[in-house]
């Protein structure tokens, strides 16, 4: 049996967080809550007559993009008119960019499960306008909303260099982590603020021919994108298994059947019929201005990740899950600020408040509207450093801090759960602990280890959790002796 | 009172000799008499022009003032209006008011201008005759039988015929110049970015261009004042400055260098038409101007590349017009039969003939042998002139290779009405300015017309020797008459 390898190439689709539409002056709004038609004018409604005007925010965040993909910014680009019937498009043409793009050659690199990364090379980034949304209704009418009608977005295309559905997925995520950062795009894919369509063949690993492929467009979402590009890969080598052999085609992907669906075969390809864009002037880009895009770039997820290893010690693993999002890299970086150490407050957030958040269904971008301040995290950890309060109940306040927030050292106070050190009260404790458990006194003299624990266990149990762990084991050990002797 | 140049208009106004009350009544009971039989209005303002007119004396009668204050023009229907029925002339926009105005459109009221209507075009400008047009063909003044020329034929018949006192048009290939050559009065196309296109309905957009239709060069510099100059929403409006065209109107044309290109007055020129154009240069050359041969080489190529751009272009911009959100539409069972039977249904003859045009020349497979290809020689006819204006300061061609022809003559044979514009479409490929305006009239007392042509953005110069011209000739004081209506 041969082993394949697939081929992916993934083009994405960005709406960028401009104030205004990528041809006119209406607002960019929330397309899940305003109400329909309601940010539109007859410029992006398509009336007669009316012309597109550039929007210059929306060429800035395109070449921020560009520039931080290591791009070429052409010295002009020219936009093209794609030319399609449907009632979401209100000219019967797209204002989209064709032969002469904003950005080109650039690169990403990935990293790989394995730890290591590998280069994605980025054949273009474009500007374009988004379309309107249809909405068909039981009784077989259509509903038009074009408020998303001219929305600009940004299309980064790969080359087809990903080989399989998990490289694409950490494409995908680490992209879409670069728009964040750069404050082109929040990344929330329920609003379909980013898209993706996929190339996918596959061939003989280790051959490096390029056999028919397949472009899957409608994946609103990353795991969408993962299943149906796994999907396809499956089909494909099942066709070729079979000796049917793949036919160039278009499909669609249905999330909530998790099915491929195949739109269009190469016999009823659409002819775009581009040509340039006859009411907008080339747009020219000087080197000059070029330089001052670059100069203003914020850093950059991967060179925060390495600094994150370099200067705090993290682990590359930890730095790339503080630094995948923006607003967890920024919390991170106010707790260390407000004091915390670096390893301690990586492995509460990683380890306790994402497990919070996950049990809340909060994507982790959300940390910044949690109520543990990045303040309180590290005064947290401080009271743990110092010994105030044990680990254990570190995490109990936490849950105090997550459910009400407030003051951690307030908290312990009020609640009584600051950490027993004294000696007398321990060693109460423990004879107390003796006491009641004889049998488990002798087996532990017997040579049971296991015993050990359960004492342990139930001193602390004694002291309702606040014992300092070091000072009851010495007093436990202390007591177990003087009764072996 | 109607046989007034605008600028005598504007004097009257202006001296209390008349009031825009009285003056606007005066055209609407020239329409009234005469637009039965010339048809050149699609839609009257008649409520609209008064009240405008009102206002316009009252505002003069408290002192103030502006360019255009109190003067009755008449608008083609391709400019948008706001509130106002706005039909390029197609069934499919039957109905259809913008709500906004095109921005020379909002220039004109700024400038107190009274909006007498929208006057008949050819469909989307599409057309040299108005026969195009999807609700009637209009009527030259000066022979019933035969067309105004297109597609601004309503705007221009109605200055020829005193229905309004100026007015505007578009110009992609000629439809300013051409049917102002026919119906004997000055069509004037400013370059390419001269005038802001928002508004005006798109037919090829890099061609396109709002122009004045009048009875004087002067009058053209007057209404070129008030709408030339950048526009925000327009980002092909050139940003440079408009200077007062009123201003150069001296009378002097000595030393001018005319050129006269050997490839405009070659076969198929009425004979007439040719000598009434080199009896003006000689006018001209009376007065000090200095007369050159010159070649424009690429002339020939002027229609074909034309059509291959004007077609591109326009099979895209026709295809807003579906009928999902504005105008008219034809429901059917599913989407893809609205979209077929409203524009198979709304839509006329000549417009799917060049949106089939221009989708074939943008196909995949064709696009480099013809859009590329026509671009390549626009270029060439482009250098054509940059040469030409290295050697001579305007261009003197025929506007029109023939003067008006009969309403159903061409009608048949597309390539037949296309040669028509023969003379114009070079100038709309190159970008540059023209001005058409009468030099004579044939045989059968049918109007003459002069073109001439200048670089992009010096209208003033072709606006000064059209000026010098006419003080010296009076056939743009020639006045048709509309037989009165019977009974």
């Amino acid at each position: 049996m041969t082993l394949y390898e697939p081929v992916i190439g993934l083009e994405v689709h960005a709406e960028m967080l401009t104030r205004s539409k990528m041809f006119c002056s209406c607002a960019v709004v929330d397309n899940t809550e305003a109400p329909p038609n309601t940010a539109t004018c007859p410029v992006c409604l398509g009336m007669p007559g009316v012309l597109p005007t550039l929007n210059a925010e929306a060429v800035e965040m395109g070449l921020r993009v560009g520039l931080a993909l290591g791009c070429t910014i052409p010295p002009f680009n020219q936009f093209a008119r794609k030319n399609y019937f449907y009632p979401d498009l209100p000219r019967g043409y797209q204002i989209s960019q064709y032969e002469y793009p904003l950005a080109i050659n650039g690169f990403l690199d990935i990293d790989l499960p394995d730890g290591g990364t590998r280069r994605i090379r980025v054949r273009r980034a474009h500007l374009e306008e988004d379309t309107g949304k249809l909405t068909h209704t039981g009784d077989g009418a259509s509903l038009v909303d074009l408020n998303r009608a001219g929305v600009p977005l940004l299309e980064i295309v790969s080359e087809p260099d990903l080989r399989s559905a998990e490289e694409a997925e950490a494409y995908a995520r680490q992209l879409r982590s670069i728009l964040q950062y750069l404050g082109v795009n929040h990344g929330d894919m329920s609003r379909g603020v980013l898209r993706f369509e996929a190339n996918v063949s596959v061939r003989p690993a280790g051959s490096d021919e390029l056999r028919t492929r397949t472009e899957i467009k409608n994946l609103n979402s990353i795991r969408g994108m993962v299943r149906a590009i796994q999907k396809e890969v499956e089909r494909q080598i099942h066709l070729w298994e079979s000796g049917q052999g793949v036919r160039q085609a278009t499909l669609g992907w249905d999330d909530d059947r998790g099915q491929l669906i195949i739109q269009r075969t190469k016999e009823s390809a659409s002819d775009y019929r581009y040509f340039p864009e006859p009411d907008l002037p080339l747009l020219q880009i000087s080197p000059e201005h070029v330089a001052e895009v670059r100069q203003g770039l914020p850093e950059l997820p991967a060179a925060r990740r390495d600094r994150f290893c370099r200067d705090l010690g993290l682990n590359r693993a930890d730095a790339a899950i503080l630094t995948a999002e923006q607003a967890v890299a920024d919390y991170y970086e106010a707790a260390l600020a407000a004091g915390g150490a670096p390893q301690p407050v990586a492995n509460f957030l990683i380890g306790e408040i994402f497990r919070l958040m996950n049990a809340d269904a909060l994507g982790r971008d959300a940390i910044g509207t949690i109520k543990v301040t990045p303040e309180a995290l590290a005064e947290l950890l401080r009271l743990a450093q110092e010994g105030a309060i044990n680990l254990n109940t570190a995490k109990r306040v936490l849950d105090i801090l997550y459910a009400e927030g407030g003051d951690p050292a307030r908290i312990v106070a009020e609640r009584g759960l600051a950490q027993v050190t004294d000696e007398d009260a321990i060693r109460a404790a423990v004879d107390s602990v003796l006491a009641e458990n004889p049998a488990e006194v002798e087996a532990y003299l017997a040579g049971s280890e296991k015993v050990a624990k359960f004492l342990m266990g139930q001193v602390m149990r004694a002291l309702r959790g606040k014992g300092q762990p070091q000072a009851v084991q010495e007093a436990l050990d202390e007591a177990l002796a003087a009764r072996r002797s | 009172m109607i046989d007034l140049t605008l600028s005598e208009v504007l004097d009257r106004l202006n001296n209390g000799a008349v009031t825009s009350v009285a003056l606007t009544q005066a055209y609407l009971d020239r329409i009234r008499q005469a637009d039965p039989r010339v048809r050149a209005f699609l839609t009257l303002t008649e409520e609209l022009a008064l009240e405008q007119a009102a206002a316009a004396d009252t505002r003069r009668a408290a002192g103030g003032s502006a360019p255009l204050l109190g003067v009755p023009l008449a608008l083609k229907d391709v400019l948008a209006t706001r509130g106002i029925q706005t039909t390029a002339g197609s069934r499919i926009l039957q109905g259809f008011k913008p709500p906004y105005n095109a921005t020379a459109v909002q220039k004109l009221l700024d400038a107190g201008a009274v909006i007498l209507g929208k006057t008949n075009t050819d469909e989307f400008a599409m057309g040299s005759s108005t026969e195009n047009s999807g609700y009637f063909t209009t009527h030259n003044p000066w022979d019933l039988e035969r067309v105004p020329g297109g597609s601004s034929g309503g705007s221009a018949a109605a200055v020829a015929a005193g229905m309004a006192a100026g007015a505007l048009g578009t110009d992609t290939g000629g439809s300013v110049r051409q049917p102002a050559s026919l119906c004997g009065v000055v069509g004037l196309k400013p370059g390419y970015g001269r005038i802001s296109r928002y508004g005006a309905f798109a037919y090829a957009s890099s061609l396109d261009q709002i122009g004045t239709l009048s009875r004087t060069a002067r009058d053209a510099a007057l209404l070129l004042n008030v709408i030339a100059g950048p526009d925000p929403l327009d980002s092909t409006s050139m940003p440079i400055p408009v200077p007062d065209y009123t201003a150069a109107l001296d009378g002097d044309v000595r030393g001018l260098r005319v050129g006269l290109p050997r490839e405009y007055f070659t076969a198929g020129i009425q004979p007439e038409v040719e000598a009434a154009v080199r009896a003006a240069v000689e006018k001209l050359a009376s007065l000090g101007a200095e007369v050159v041969e010159i070649s424009l080489p690429h002339m020939s190529y002027g229609l074909p590349v034309y059509y291959l751009i004007a077609t591109a272009e326009c099979s895209a911009n026709m295809a807003r017009f579906d009928g999902v959100r504005y105008g008219q539409r034809e429901d059917a069972g599913d989407m893809w039969e609205v979209y077929t039977n409203t524009r198979g249904h709304l839509l006329g003859p000549e417009v799917k003939r060049r949106i089939m045009l221009g989708t074939y020349a943008l196909s995949a497979g064709y696009y480099d042998a013809y859009y590329r290809k026509a671009q390549e020689v626009r270029t060439l006819i482009r250098e054509d002139f940059d040469r030409a204006f290295e050697q001579v300061d305007v261009i003197a061609t025929p506007a029109t290779p023939t003067t008006a022809f009969k309403i159903g003559e061409k009608i048949g044979d597309p390539l037949q009405m296309y040669l028509s514009d023969v003379y114009t479409t070079t100038v709309n490929l190159a970008g540059a300015a023209a001005l058409s305006l009468p030099c004579g009239f044939d045989g059968r007392g049918l109007p003459i017309g002069l073109q001439l042509i200048g670089p992009a953005f010096e209208e003033g110069r072709l606006l000064r020797a059209g000026d010098a011209y006419q003080r010296v000739t009076d056939w743009h004081i020639h006045r048709p008459v509309v037989e009165e209506p019977t009974g």
